[in-house]
């Protein structure tokens, strides 16, 4: 009975396994592949390697470009992120003034809808700043759709650390700004490595933003580089699945390196919001 | 005098009710603390960030959707609701929402219990379980772009591997994102494999924090596998379950990437999303006054689902 049950286990697994992996593995090794072994083999190993693919995408310039529009773009609404959301949750947890409700239940009013429903709003936004077909058009406003998140799952964590904490550096005359600094941040490294995550995975793949506030393809990050690229060639499915498989990679290894916090954070953010 | 008599000084007695400070010296000792310098220089940049790109966006949206607007100049040509009666008339709206509504019946019955059972699986501490899990998870960190780029070749009738399965049997393939109906059941099996690893790393979470002294008693007294599961362990993670279902809405309502790479929303605007609806009749063609009733209307459904799921099934422990 039991080794019965093993026995579907491990079938199971290696099923849902395979429906993960197989569409990868086609993927990657699709890149290697001339169009008509495409069309004959899709599954199997290429009956020749072909690295053109994949070469001719990494010398040029262009794909280069885009992977660096979308690392500066990623690297400022992090940092903002987490700047201006530790400031407001920090202020929210730890000061009582007149209003302290109000405006965390303001701040926290971005939780109930997603973006694509202000979209066209800001878009008008970012022109009329002029700020269209640059890095700040995407930045500032990811920015700001990030903060009710960032802010609940901060201030709750802030508000739990010890109070006895702050009073006594209050007592020895630290003051707000210096406690913040010197005993808020340090001690929450791993909620700001949670909001850091969520940040960082919303940025790179991002794509709604983007599309509609950068027309420009210098600018472009990837996931709009990767659209165009696959609207040139649309069934020269070799070149496309090279393309698809190299951006694939910073994801994947990021994963590989970092696999616990991501999880972690991609879904503790979640259950704890 | 020992230092500590210094440093611990007792409040003076006060005699009646307590004095009010007065204003100026309240702002003096706020200042002297620095919470007065903290409240004027960490609150605003957030409230700034927040109110000019969250919150009067929405409301401009709400404007906006009474005017027939390109977006250049100002809007003037005001239409009252003729932009609300025409989406709500549009069939192709009506069949986004639908589709909205299967992505989110696919994950409750689908996908939740997919995950949850794999979940239950590989929720132990051995090397195997944490292998399988690392794969379970690698389509969730790939861009939504990506997976609908990979899917479209998969789908592929002449290429990928649908192609190839037909004719190991001698037949032809069919291509399914080029036909109604298949095109958006392709894109509810994309949804599973995309999503289904978010889900189950969240039931692995809940299903490792069911306390394990409850499981070893039940066990004692000589409950089977599947009773323990049955009896204790999943009526242990039903708030994780509800989560769960919360974040497929949410997931849902959101769904536009995906289908962008897939599908575009084809074949004949039959496997749209609202949000895919909105980009494709409102933004693309710069109709900003249409755009933006189609999000306000997404905005109020968003809203009421998520209040009227909140009041249903989350408990108040666990709204927050």
């Amino acid at each position: 009975m039991k080794s019965l049950f093993n026995y579907y286990r491990w079938l199971f697994l290696f099923l849902v396994a395979g429906f993960c992996l197989v569409p990868l593995w086609a993927t990657i090794i699709g890149g290697f592949k001339t169009n008509g072994d495409l069309r004959t083999n899709a599954l199997g190993l290429p009956r020749q390697w072909i690295p053109d693919n994949y070469l001719s995408i990494i010398t040029t310039a262009r794909f280069w470009q885009m992977l660096w529009n979308s690392t500066v773009i990623a690297a400022f609404t992090v940092a903002l992120t987490l700047l201006v959301s530790s400031l407001a949750a920090y202020t929210l947890a730890h000061l009582r003034f007149a209003g302290r409700k109000w405006i965390a239940n303001y701040l926290t009013l971005g939780l109930t809808f997603p973006f694509a429903t202000a979209v066209l709003p800001v878009f008008i936004r970012v022109r009329d700043l002029g700020l269209l077909d640059t890095y700040w058009g995407v930045i500032l406003p990811q920015v700001a759709f990030n903060l009710s998140f960032s802010i609940v799952l901060l201030r709750s964590f802030f508000a739990e650390l010890p109070r006895e904490l702050f009073e006594a550096a209050i007592m020895d005359g630290c003051s707000y700004p210096r406690i913040f600094w010197r005993i808020t941040l340090p001690l929450s490294r791993p909620i700001l490595a949670t909001v850091a995550v969520l940040a960082l995975v919303g940025s790179w793949n991002n794509y709604l933003l983007p599309l509609v506030t950068i027309n420009d393809d210098a600018v472009y990050p990837w996931p709009l580089g990767i659209m165009q690229f696959q609207g040139q060639y649309s069934t020269d499915w070799g070149k496309v699945l090279a393309f698809v498989s190299l951006t694939m990679i910073p994801a994947i290894t990021l994963y590989l390196l970092a696999q616990k916090q991501i999880i972690a954070g991609l879904t503790s953010g979640a259950v704890k919001g | 005098m020992p230092p500590s008599q210094t440093l611990i000084r007792e409040p003076p007695e006060q005699k009646g009710p307590p004095r009010k400070r007065s204003i100026a010296s309240g702002l003096r000792a706020s200042y002297r603390s620095g919470s007065l310098t903290t409240l004027l220089l960490f609150l605003p940049p957030a409230l700034v960030f927040f109110t000019l790109f969250v919150i009067l966006p929405v409301g401009e949206a709400g404007y906006f959707s009474f005017f027939n607007w390109n977006g250049y100049g100002h809007p003037h040509k005001w239409i009252d609701f003729g932009n609300y009666l025409r989406v709500l008339n549009d069939p192709v709206f009506r069949l986004s929402l639908t589709n909205n509504l299967l992505v989110i019946l696919v994950s409750a019955f689908i996908q939740v219990p997919l995950a949850l059972w794999v979940a239950l699986l590989i929720a132990d501490q051995r090397r195997s379980s944490m292998i399988f899990r690392a794969i379970f998870f690698v389509p969730y960190i790939l861009a939504d772009i990506v997976a609908g780029l990979i899917w479209r070749y998969l789908f592929d009738g002449d290429y990928g591997i649908v192609g190839t399965v037909f004719r190991w049997f001698g037949l032809d393939a069919p291509y399914v994102l080029a036909q109604t109906g298949w095109a958006t059941a392709a894109l509810l099996l994309v949804v599973v494999w995309k999503y289904f690893g978010f889900h189950m790393a969240l039931f692995i979470a809940g299903r490792q924090n069911v306390p394990l002294d409850v499981i070893e008693s039940a066990r004692i007294d000589g409950a089977s596998r599947w009773n323990i599961t049955r009896f204790i362990v999943l009526p242990l993670m039903r708030p994780v379950v509800v989560l769960s279902i919360f974040f497929s809405l949410l997931g849902s309502l959101q769904l536009f990437d995906l289908i962008i790479a897939l599908t575009d929303g084809g074949p004949l605007n039959s496997s749209h999303s609202a949000v895919s609806y909105l980009y494709t009749f409102g933004i693309k063609r710069m109709q900003v006054g249409f755009g933006s009733a189609v999000g306000v209307l997404l905005f109020i459904i968003c809203v009421l689902v998520m209040l009227f799921y909140k009041r249903l099934f989350m408990r108040e422990a666990e709204s927050k």
